[in-house]
């Protein structure tokens, strides 16, 4: 069976991965660890317990998401000294 | 007065200073003003992790989450769908259902929307969210919120970040006295007696960021905060005397020459 590469869209950036791989796949490709993340499948929440037998195909859109420092959004009025993304 | 607890939705805390953890200068820096504000509840907002840069730390690495409640905001959030989606998205990343709902009206002021607030705290107390909604100063508003459900209500001092300390007084200390659910004052205090004050009016607990983060010695402003809300909550429940206009000798006359 070959794997086909795939083009997918990971927080609006264009990413490519194997045909079939999963959720749980591409976190681990993109070493990020699968506590403290959610993660958005062309926009449904996953449940953590999903990631791993959600398969990804060509165009899906994902979104990963995790906790960054905040109380108040920043950025356009504060001069932004908060940190931009989440890790 | 030192173990009186602070209970909201069955859930105690100890400390009646929640911080924020945006605009620090780093994580090292956030976690020492956390830590000498004495604060058992912080705030955090939920963002796309960074994908192409895989070096930099996570925020939760220095917060131990048993030490600390977490509390997800949804910060940015103009309308009822985005702040419904990161409500969700907050909750499937972390462990509870608390969210600071936050509904915002319009950029400059950032003041709540707060017909969009109770759109979006309905949907989500429905899908078993304790929301703690961030809202303005209006006692009506803070009504309706408890009525649909809501554990708590955070009505805002001043602006976000603004710095202005209590703009109303007045209002807050009617929201005090008709809401029967615990008040968090959110937002504009500028320096730690403006935080005593809050309490002084009644409130239950503060919940402050820029404050102590945008402060010269965040971590000193941290310390001070602790203490203006510690004393401001001491001096309510030991009731203020009365404002008179006029003198009240302190020592007696009897006795004077």
């Amino acid at each position: 069976m070959k794997a086909e590469a795939i083009q997918i869209q990971v927080n609006g950036e264009p990413h490519g991965c194997k045909a079939n791989a999963t959720v749980g796949d591409l976190l681990r490709e993109l070493t990020i660890k699968t506590e403290r993340v959610a993660v958005e499948l062309n926009l449904e929440i996953l449940d953590r317990k999903e990631f791993e037998h959600r398969n990804l195909k060509q165009g899906d859109r994902v979104e990963i998401l995790s906790f960054i420092g905040g109380g108040a959004p920043y950025g356009a009025q504060d001069g932004g000294r908060g940190f931009g993304h989440a890790e | 007065m030192q173990n009186e607890t602070l209970i909201i939705a069955g859930r105690e805390f100890r400390s009646r200073l929640w911080v924020g953890t945006g605009k620090y200068k780093d994580f090292a820096e956030t976690k020492k003003a956390i830590e000498a504000s004495g604060a058992d509840v912080v705030t955090v907002a939920v963002r796309r992790v960074n994908i192409t840069d895989r070096s930099k730390e996570n925020l939760l690495d220095y917060l131990d989450p048993k030490k600390y409640t977490i509390l997800p905001n949804t910060a940015g959030c103009y309308n009822v769908e985005d702040a419904v989606r990161y409500a969700r998205l907050a909750r499937a990343a972390g462990v509870s259902d608390l969210i600071k709902l936050e509904v915002l009206g319009d950029e400059r002021t950032l003041f709540p929307d707060t017909a969009g607030l109770i759109e979006a705290a309905k949907i989500l107390i429905k899908e078993g969210f304790i929301v703690l909604p961030y809202t303005n100063d209006d006692p009506i508003v803070a009504q309706k919120l408890v009525d649909i459900g809501c554990p708590a209500v955070m009505p805002l001092a001043a602006p976000i970040g603004s710095g202005l300390g209590i703009r109303n007084p007045y209002n807050l200390k009617i929201i005090m006295e008709m809401i029967k659910v615990p008040i968090i004052v959110d937002a504009g205090v500028g320096t730690a007696s403006d935080a005593a004050l809050a309490m002084e009016l009644g409130a239950d607990a503060v919940l402050m960021n820029t404050a102590i983060a945008g402060a010269q010695e965040p971590i000193a402003m941290a310390e001070a905060m602790k203490y203006a809300v510690y004393a401001g909550r001491l001096a309510y429940k030991a009731g203020r005397i009365p404002r008179k206009l006029y003198a009240t000798a302190s020592s007696p006359i009897e006795g004077m020459l």
